[in-house]
């Protein structure tokens, strides 16, 4: 199992916000996270990631693996570089005042062998055509979805097998968001493994193989996206009847 | 008269490079961790007794001859000044980040950094002041009919090759990339595969290298030291960074000549008892019209 996730616990000083909570990513899978605002989601990342406090909670307890090994004493720097897991974060977080080309090359700081980096660049201009345009441009003057093809191709810079998405489509048109989704599904095509969060659970649950159902810090429903999409309840609670 | 004005132009140059060199490692720090290094001026202080120790030991050495000893004690003093300012980092800033610690109580823990930093000196090595040994010869060269003493040249030259050097690597390598990237969000940098740590190092190594290189070059133009040296050049400086905008590079830069030529400027036309209030009026009044510093922009909250 790529990812396992066992029995999580997440306490942001007092507020606990995840009350143990259980998943697993499968190698070359498409699972999604759906839920709520406020459900946890944005914390189940943060918390893989092992990123410090105060954006990611002060204390956990249960165990997240990879590859079967504890990851909990890894620094996040080195969840990227060693395990090559990356993260796509809420709202971007691009570095605004670096240009494209710099964001894209600042990924690529920690990688040890640079022999694919051009192809790897290569794969993301294929992917982003948008992004070779604007290649010298500061990357804060992007439009909002070029932004987000910005996060995603500054993630794959990384040299990641194993990538998180915290809702990408959030504010993109339509359009953007077909394109978004079609560049995931040929990552996914090409092996990338993926965890996908996101508010929209109609969409999430239509691309993805599986599915987690996110309330309030607990796990209420899992199951293939076929079985999550015909639930009474997830329908009910998600899918707007 | 013309001569008057050239001789002044070259001193408001020289202390320009002073300040600038000293404002630059407050800028990059601040830059990086949003934190004012008040212990600062203190590390400039440092690096001039370590140049001046270094060049003391090398000349009592024996006979190496004395541009070798020169060219020994910039790496040196850079180096152990270095040093100097990654211990800081480490020992003082360091456990109150990783403990989510107030601003006002890093900031507080600075000056308090600075003032050890001066009082260990006045302690270990007493009150006496120092003098610098000569280690190059004054000497007056002509430029095209224009006459300037060879270590004034040196310290403008030395200035200017720092700050383009400086402006590449922030501009061109990985480093600086990280460096301009973790001032503008530091929660992505181990996104990025970099532990932030690193480029906290770095900077602190950088910015107190420079300082080093400062205190030498200011003992080598007036050598005397003593241990309150760096206190009120080194809140000058700091001045001038803000001035400049503090986190832009070229506002330290700027801010540092600006400051240098009001001095200078202040001197040659009042008494120079009237130097320091006429400086800091005009810095004031900038401040007063321009809050974010000349180059600033109001990204973040400043201190
Ligand atoms: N940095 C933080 N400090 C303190 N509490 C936090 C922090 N981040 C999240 N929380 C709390 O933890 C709970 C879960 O938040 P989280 O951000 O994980 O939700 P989410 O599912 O990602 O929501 P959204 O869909 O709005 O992004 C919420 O109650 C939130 O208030
Ligand atoms: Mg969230």
């Amino acid at each position: 199992m790529l990812l396992t996730v066992e029995d999580l616990h997440a306490n942001y000083g007092t507020i606990e916000a995840l009350h143990g909570i259980s998943l697993h990513v499968a190698e070359g899978e498409i699972v999604t996270l759906i839920g709520a605002n406020g459900a946890g989601k944005t914390t189940t990342l943060h918390s893989i990631m092992r990123l410090p406090p105060p954006e990611a909670p002060k204390t956990i307890k249960g165990d997240i693996k990879i590859q079967g090994e504890s990851i909990l004493a890894i620094p996040t720097h080195d969840v990227v570089r060693k395990l090559h897991v990356a993260l796509v974060p809420e709202g971007r977080r691009i570095f605004g005042n670096l240009s494209v080309m710099e964001n894209l090359t600042l990924a690529t700081y920690a990688r040890n062998r640079n022999d694919d980096l051009e192809q790897d660049l290569d794969q993301v201009f294929t992917l982003f055509p948008r992004l070779a345009e604007r290649r010298k441009q500061r990357s804060e003057l992007l439009s909002g979805g070029e932004q987000q093809m910005l996060a995603m191709g500054r993630a794959l810079m990384s040299n990641c097998r194993f990538i998180l998405l915290d809702e990408p489509s959030m504010g993109l048109a339509p359009l953007l968001m077909q394109e978004l989704f079609k560049a995931m599904r040929q990552l996914n095509e090409h092996g990338m493994t993926i965890l996908l969060v996101e508010q929209n659970a109609r969409v999430a649950l239509r691309f993805a193989h599986r599915g987690y159902v996110l309330d309030t810090g607990s796990i209420v429903a899992e199951g293939t996206s076929d079985l999550l999409l015909n639930d009474p309840e997830v329908k009910r609670a998600y899918l707007g009847g | 008269m013309f001569d008057g004005i050239i001789q002044n132009i070259f001193n408001a140059l020289q202390w320009g490079s002073f300040y600038s060199l000293i404002a630059l490692g407050y800028c990059l720090v601040y830059g990086v961790l949003l934190l004012i290094n008040f212990a600062h001026g203190d590390v400039f202080m440092v690096g001039a007794y370590l140049a001046f120790f270094l060049a003391t030991c090398l000349l009592g050495a024996g006979s190496l001859p004395h541009w070798l000893i020169l060219a020994l004690i910039v790496p040196l003093t850079m180096i152990l000044t270095s040093l100097v300012g990654v211990a800081i980092e480490r020992v003082a800033y360091r456990p109150l980040r990783r403990k989510g610690a107030n601003k006002l109580y890093v900031v507080i823990t600075a000056l308090m950094c600075g003032l050890i930093l001066e009082h260990a000196n006045l302690a270990i090595f007493g009150a006496s002041r120092r003098s610098f040994p000569t280690l190059v010869d004054q000497a007056t060269i002509n430029l095209a009919g224009l006459s300037v003493t060879n270590l004034k040249m040196a310290v403008i030259v030395v200035a200017f090759l720092v700050f383009i050097l400086l402006e590449l690597v922030i501009s061109k390598t990985k480093i600086g990339m990280a460096m301009r990237a973790i001032s503008y969000d530091r929660f992505a940098i181990p996104l990025m595969g970099i532990p932030p740590e690193n480029i906290i190092v770095f900077t602190f190594a950088l910015g107190s290298g420079l300082a080093g290189l400062a205190g030498l070059l200011f003992a080598m133009s007036y050598p005397v030291l003593d241990p309150y040296m760096g206190a009120m050049i080194g809140w000058k400086a700091f001045i001038a960074a803000v001035v400049g905008g503090i986190g832009e590079i070229r506002g330290a830069l700027v801010g540092g000549f600006l400051l240098g030529f009001v001095e200078i400027m202040a001197v040659a036309f009042f008494p120079s008892t009237f130097r320091d209030l006429i400086a800091f009026t005009i810095l004031l009044l900038i401040l007063w019209k321009k809050p974010t510093g000349l180059f600033g922009v109001s990204r973040y909250q400043k201190i």
